[in-house]
């Protein structure tokens, strides 16, 4: 999220530079030029293979494919309800539980931690970010799973039976849509973390000191001087953090139970839309399912698409003078 | 003086710092977690088996996945050769040349990219190198990752080049020195530790993505003798024994797991290293 060539200091660009056109400058130029074209090309490539290959699906299906709950191979009977019910859920539940947290650690990290212990925790979110997501796939089904089963789970289908929201049978494993949420919530922490504090060390001081200036408590400034002028930006973290959890694959098909169900109780297990295809892709037997996975691919992306452009929007909205990232 | 309402608000402020310094925690809490059980279940499975054999078949003891954390390797310097060019040039020509507004197009495509779910370029890797080349293959495998790199490096670039003092190119200008050989013997060379940092991360991000190679490069049991054959490599290894039924296997599943965190922990180490030494470029 650093600062750009926005601003008008801007180092001179070779570009800028006044000097005769020779061969290896054009080739050169050419060469990167096309080289950076391949952003482009690599939203062509996403579109053709995603709506190429979900023609058939389309064709057969229509529109009624987003609103159908069923989901049989066997009589070709196909519906991404169960998937984007899947989805939504494990992002909702993953979002209330990181952004909170996310959003105490950026404070902590930004206004109030000992300055030499800044940079140490800021090295360990970033750690936390590097582990890859198959791994807190392993860890989940081998160490999480079953601690949630053994005590939350239990617990709460023991007392709390009769709510709709959390209704058992709770499955052997515990694996349902609520332990998929809570992973995801793991994996998106480092960056909703990252970017809010990001954010708030963008809150110009002035805003800091003039509040102190009024007797403010420490965390009268912080709600009314760094909150109050940051919550865009902080929204646009919410929703950067929302982009990844829809997408999370490998550690959500490894705990979510995968089964094609809408369940009002989240600890049934549930799918979504981008664990189904890491899940079904590599054994799809007809053209039509293939086809189908495809036109799942094409919602799941077109749906992330829209969320980060909504979140990059949110996100540079804040930049302005005075703040400490310039 | 304190009235009894400054001090609910001094209360207040001290309750809810508790909480941000409680938030903190809590976000630690997970990788630490992690780690105490990688380094726990992961060290007791790791011998030089592991490392040196192939997968036995299933339900016999032993084996390993040598086969895997070379094969991870090969797949990583595939996307390396695949994307980092790419990404490299066209993190050179938003640093050195194009207008104001299409720069910020591609910057912003970039940055959407970015946040495309892996998955994804595995159903486009499948598309472009599987369904042509008749099978799963290390390529296509490789041509994933390396649809991941792209938009990584290029950003990366970009934000270095953009470091390197004007003077440079204006001194070097006026000797008279072509642009291109401006760009490439000075800039370049200016910026050299930086973006080698920024492929290194790209590069650590694609180590432990699971979802593009599982239907590209599938994996195997087997060593690979061509790019054009299926190749294991360590996530997906990892992601099978898991989900398996045997106990040998969940165990070899940790074991994996530890070397793809060593392998993709001594890349961000290098990067620390490199970006620690004094100057930001």
């Amino acid at each position: 999220m650093s600062q750009t060539t926005t601003s008008p200091a801007l180092p001179a660009r070779a570009a800028d530079m006044a000097e005769p056109s020779r061969l290896g400058n054009r080739l050169f130029e050419g060469l990167t030029f096309v080289s950076a074209m391949m952003i482009g090309v690599l939203f062509l490539l996403v579109a053709y293979v995603l709506i190429d290959g979900a023609r058939l699906a389309m064709s057969q299906y229509g529109w009624e494919f987003l609103t159908n709950t069923h989901w049989n191979p066997v009589t070709d009977n196909y519906g991404a309800l169960p998937f984007i019910f899947g989805t939504v859920v494990t992002s909702a539940i993953a979002l209330i539980i990181a952004v909170p947290l996310s959003i105490g650690t950026a404070i902590f990290l930004t206004d109030l931690a000992p300055l030499r212990l800044r940079q140490p925790l800021t090295s360990i979110i970033e750690m936390l970010a590097a582990v890859p997501s198959v791994i807190w796939g392993l860890w989940g089904l081998f160490v999480l799973l079953p601690w949630l089963h053994d005590y939350p789970y239990t617990w709460v289908s023991k007392h709390l039976s009769g709510i709709p929201l959390v209704a058992g049978p709770i499955q052997g494993a515990g694996a349902c849509i609520m332990s998929a949420g809570i992973i995801v919530a793991i994996m998106i922490l480092p960056i909703v973390t990252s970017v809010s504090r990001e954010i708030l060390r963008s809150v110009p001081d002035l805003q800091r000191e003039a509040a102190y200036g009024l007797g403010a408590t420490r965390w009268e400034v912080t709600r009314i001087a760094v909150l109050s002028y940051a919550r865009r930006g902080l929204m646009g973290a919410a929703v950067l953090g929302l982009g990844r959890a829809l997408g999370e694959t490998m550690a959500v098909t490894m705990v979510v139970g995968n089964s094609p169900k809408i369940n009002a109780s989240l600890l049934q297990p549930g799918w979504t839309l981008a664990s189904v295809i890491a899940n079904q892709f590599g054994e799809a037997a007809t053209d039509i399912q293939r086809s189908v996975l495809f036109e799942i691919g094409l919602v799941l992306v077109c749906v992330t698409i829209l969320v980060n452009i909504g979140a990059l929007l949110l996100i540079k909205s804040i930049d302005g003078p005075g703040s400490r990232r310039a | 003086m304190l009235t009894r309402y400054d001090k609910y608000r001094k209360l207040k402020s001290g309750f809810m710092s508790a909480l941000a310094v409680f938030c903190a925690i809590l976000v630690v809490l997970p990788l630490i977690l992690v780690f105490f059980y990688l380094l726990k279940m992961g060290v007791s499975s790791l011998s030089w088996d592991f490392i040196t054999q192939l997968p036995k078949p299933a339900g016999e003891e032993g084996g390993g996945m040598a086969n895997a954390i070379v094969g991870t390797l090969e797949l990583m310097g595939l996307a390396l050769v695949m994307g980092v060019p790419i990404g490299l040039l066209g993190g050179i020509y938003l640093a050195e040349y194009g207008g104001g507004k299409t720069n910020a197009w591609i910057r912003f495509g970039a940055d959407v990219l970015n946040g495309v779910p892996s998955i994804v370029w595995g159903m486009v890797g499948y598309i472009l190198a599987v369904v042509p080349m008749g099978g799963f293959s290390a390529f296509s495998g490789g041509l994933a990752l390396a649809f991941i790199m792209v938009p990584l490096v290029l950003r990366t670039t970009e934000e270095v080049l953009v470091l390197v003092p004007s003077g440079y190119r204006e001194a070097a200008s006026a000797l008279g020195i072509p642009r291109w050989k401006i760009t490439y013997h000075i800039v370049l060379r200016t910026a050299f530790k930086g973006i080698v940092t920024g492929v290194l991360l790209a590069l650590g991000r694609v180590a432990g993505e699971t979802a593009p190679i599982l239907f590209t490069a599938l994996g195997s049991n087997v060593w690979n003798n061509s790019i054009k054959e299926p190749i294991a490599a360590l996530p997906i290894q990892i992601y099978y024994y898991a989900l398996s039924s045997f106990p040998d296997q969940n165990n070899q599943a940790w074991a994996g797991a530890l070397v793809l965190i060593i392998l993709v922990f001594l890349l961000s180490a290098t990067v620390r290293f490199l970006t620690s030494r004094r100057s930001k470029i």
